[in-house]
């Protein structure tokens, strides 16, 4: 029996064993999700013991290096455990921005005190962070940004205002851009800080979206006092850590709208009316089909994407095709969404719509494509980037 | 499996690409078209083709393959596309040679797939009958007679009809247009009394042709595979030929793309290079990604065909919807892009447009994929 095969048996037998029953279906949302941190309310007894299972694995970072308690699996090891936790239907463990943008960069980027000092507790889900990127000046010219950290010899003093912060109100630390140099080219003069956000000076404000709902935050800093200590890498050097990590969070952003239980397809078989077996609206069926093609090549491409990562060299801009060509199609479906459920997809509030569970997803994912790099800036990257195309 | 090409089909690309690269390019294809060629594709690089073992691919190694198998045909096919390469090989390589490695017995399979492999045999499938691919719709008929059959009835849309020494005929042995059972695949020779081969002159100025049958008589030995019972068979034949197709639409959708990348960069309006505009380059980045949606879809139907999975009907129609839809942006955009130049003969993509909506017609367009597409997802 090949490594592989021995490890694929191994794996299965053990989520078998340490899986709970009600950890075994789709998370409904965001709110559904485990987020870990220091103030988290678990959901479940068995939510909190399926975080405990898979950390203590380093399953929850499964690439990750044991060293900072991370699985230490090959990318191959990596995507089997990924398929035997999509055959139980298994959750993901830990929902973080720990993990997803925060923890590569600092695996590529931080010193080795900073990694030991961080990291596991990315791992273990005991503390939840928040990213400070967007500024009310500073959004697709992202570079731009004013939040200002002064040099006062053993701490920097950060003020400034970010904006569209995710979760800020519910994250313990933020990961932060900020501007050392305002002297130095825009792009010079960017350092990248990490610090609590119990630290005085730092208060924040939730923006109630089109959904209804707040998932994201303005945030004030008001002379607040970072130690020196929580400087990545060198100052100034903030604009490459900080496209480096957005690699990742287009990638993370590019699948949210995968993994859904049932295709638009059979859901509009259940919703929308039919005739001997088929959709009875040839439109809707043809759209349908449309986005389903779709979907089905970018899913492919995902694939393909990683298994060229994996056979050499990084996603790259690669990153970019897949979050522009993911979000725009996780928009489509949820417009489909609408079309296959009616005018039941329109309820606001009520038990019979799970409080507008469909509208609200659909207004939450004109989003997609605004965040994370809007689709034009991602086009932007693909025609300079990856064609060559010239600059004006 | 990962959706990467192996280091021998890797090879297998970079040969093929050199070789079609040098001997049959899109001006090549011009030249043959200029001079009215009689055969429309050059004899010499037919035959070398074959000796390169490009022939090959689908057939089993007990016959002469090489056992590259529909990986290997789409790998292929994509340079083919690239450069415009005019040869029966797609109609008698990999659509004949799969269908008799699929269908025929073992005696037929020892007959047919030898000369087939070299390139001596050149043996095409007659399934279309009008202007819209509709396997299930065919009403060509076999009557049964003493010790034989005779064939009546109309093909139209055959590639390489007028140079095939050998034709796969799909006709009704029973039941009525519209009926899955029924067909039957018959083995007719050129030259067979009552057999009459017309050229058909398309856009693409490749080989295209019409069969007119007017009581063909074959015996029983004609049948390849069982009578009555050909669609199912048929159809996976075709479902592979669906991918391979799809991956000639992506050589042609990089080829044209490239071409136009180049152009958008040289090309200079209001003193700066038009590659500089962010209205082209927003359409060229979206186009871009939607290539490698089609690329990705592809090589995953070509490994499902390999591995006899039994999605491939539905990642068969993805993979060829997705292609024909990528192909037909990328020689548009090209056009548009191009401006007036694109619009002149002299500028080849114009071949490659021509080119790509006869791929995309061949074997189902994108509105028939989509069709099928919904008809076997069950919505």
């Amino acid at each position: 029996m090949s490594d592989h095969e021995t490890f694929r048996q191994e794996t299965r037998a053990w989520l078998e064993g340490n899986c709970p029953q009600s950890m075994r279906s789709p998370i409904l949302g965001e709110d559904d999700a485990c987020w870990g941190g220091r103030g988290f309310v678990f959901k479940s007894d068995d939510q909190k013991l399926w975080l405990e299972r898979m950390a203590s694995r380093g399953w929850t970072t499964p690439t990750w290096p044991t060293a900072y308690g991370g699985g230490g699996l090959n990318k191959t090891e990596a995507k089997i455990l990924k398929e035997e936790m999509r055959k139980i239907k298994a959750r993901n463990p830990l929902n973080s921005f720990g993990i997803s943008m925060l923890g590569p960069m600092l695996l590529k980027y931080a010193s080795e005190e900073m990694k030991q000092q961080y990291l596991p507790d990315i791992v273990q889900g005991k503390i939840r962070w928040c990213q400070g990127y967007s500024e009310p000046g500073a959004g697709s010219d992202l570079a731009s940004l004013q939040t200002k950290a002064e040099d006062k010899g053993d701490h920097y003093l950060v003020n400034g205002q970010k904006v569209w912060t995710s979760y800020a109100d519910k994250a313990d630390w933020i990961f932060c851009l900020v501007r050392t140099d305002f002297d130095a080219a825009k792009h010079l003069g960017i350092s990248f800080l990490l610090f609590d956000m119990a630290s005085e000076g730092v208060s924040t404000k939730p923006i109630k979206l089109i959904s209804g709902n707040s998932p994201f935050c303005e945030t004030f800093m008001d002379d607040v006092k970072v130690p020196k200590g929580q400087l990545v890498g060198e100052a100034g050097q903030g604009w490459t850590y900080a496209k480096y990590l957005l690699t990742h969070e287009r990638e993370m952003i590019s699948e949210m709208g995968s993994g859904a239980a049932k295709s638009v397809g059979e859901i509009a078989m259940e919703l929308s009316p039919t005739s001997e077996g088929r959709l009875r609206d040839p439109i809707l069926r043809g759209q349908i089909a449309a986005h389903e093609i779709d979907y089905a090549s970018f899913v492919a491409t995902v694939e393909r994407v990683r298994d060229e990562a994996k056979a050499g060299g990084g996603v790259g801009a690669a990153s970019s095709t897949l979050k522009y060509y993911g979000t725009e199609l996780n928009k489509d479906r949820s417009e489909l969404m609408l079309k296959v459920g009616g005018s039941d997809a329109l309820e606001w509030e009520g038990q019979y719509s799970g409080e507008g569970k469909v509208a609200r997803t659909w207004l939450r994912t004109k989003a997609n494509s605004i965040e994370g790099g809007t689709s034009e800036v991602q086009l932007n990257i693909i025609s300079k980037r990856i064609l060559g195309l010239p600059s004006s | 499996m990962a959706l990467v090409l192996n280091e021998e089909q890797q090879l297998l690309k970079d040969s093929a690409a050199g070789f079609l690269a040098e001997k049959a390019t899109v001006e090549h294809l011009r030249a043959l078209r200029d001079s009215r060629s009689e055969t429309g594709y050059d004899a010499d690089v037919w035959a070398e083709t074959a000796e390169m073992g490009f022939t090959a691919m689908v057939v089993d190694e007990a016959y002469g393959g090489v056992g590259f198998g529909m990986v290997g045909a789409g790998v292929v096919a994509e340079e083919m596309g690239k450069n415009l390469s005019a040869s029966p090989w797609f109609a008698s390589s990999v659509v004949a040679a799969d269908l008799i490695n699929s269908m025929a017995s073992d005696t037929q399979k020892e007959a047919l797939l030898g000369p087939i492999v070299e390139g001596s045999n050149i043996v095409t499938l007659a399934v279309d009958e009008g202007g819209h691919h509709d396997p299930e719709g065919i009403s060509a008929r076999a009557e049964k007679t003493d010790g034989g059959y005779k064939l009546y009835g109309l093909k139209s849309f055959v590639p390489d009809a007028h140079v095939a020494t050998q034709y796969l005929v799909v006709a009704r042995t029973s039941g009525s247009a519209g009926d899955k059972s029924g067909l039957t695949v018959f083995l007719l020779d050129r030259g067979t009394q009552g057999l009459i081969v017309d050229q058909s002159i398309m856009a693409d100025s490749r080989n295209w042709g019409r069969l007119t049958m007017e009581g063909v008589a074959v015996t029983s030995d004609a049948i390849i595979g069982s009578v009555d019972d050909a669609f199912t068979p048929l159809d996976k034949t075709l479902d592979k030929a669906r991918v391979v197709i799809a991956a000639e639409l992506l050589g042609i959708s990089r080829a044209c793309f490239a071409d136009t990348m180049e152009y958008l960069k040289d090309r200079k309006q209001f003193g700066v290079a038009i590659g500089t505009f962010q209205a082209l380059q927003h359409r060229a980045a979206h186009l871009f990604s939607d290539i490698e949606l089609a690329h990705s879809s592809i090589i995953k139907a070509l490994q499902a065909a390999d591995a006899d999975s039994p999605a491939l009907a539905t990642l068969a129609s993805v993979a060829k919807a997705k292609a024909c839809q990528v192909a037909e942006l990328a020689t548009n955009e090209a056009v548009q892009m191009f401006g007036g130049i694109g619009m002149t003969d002299e500028c080849n993509v114009g071949f490659y447009m021509k080119r790509a909506r006869i791929a995309q017609a061949l074997y189902g367009d994108y509105n028939f994929h989509a069709g099928r597409y919904a008809d076997l997802r069950g919505f």
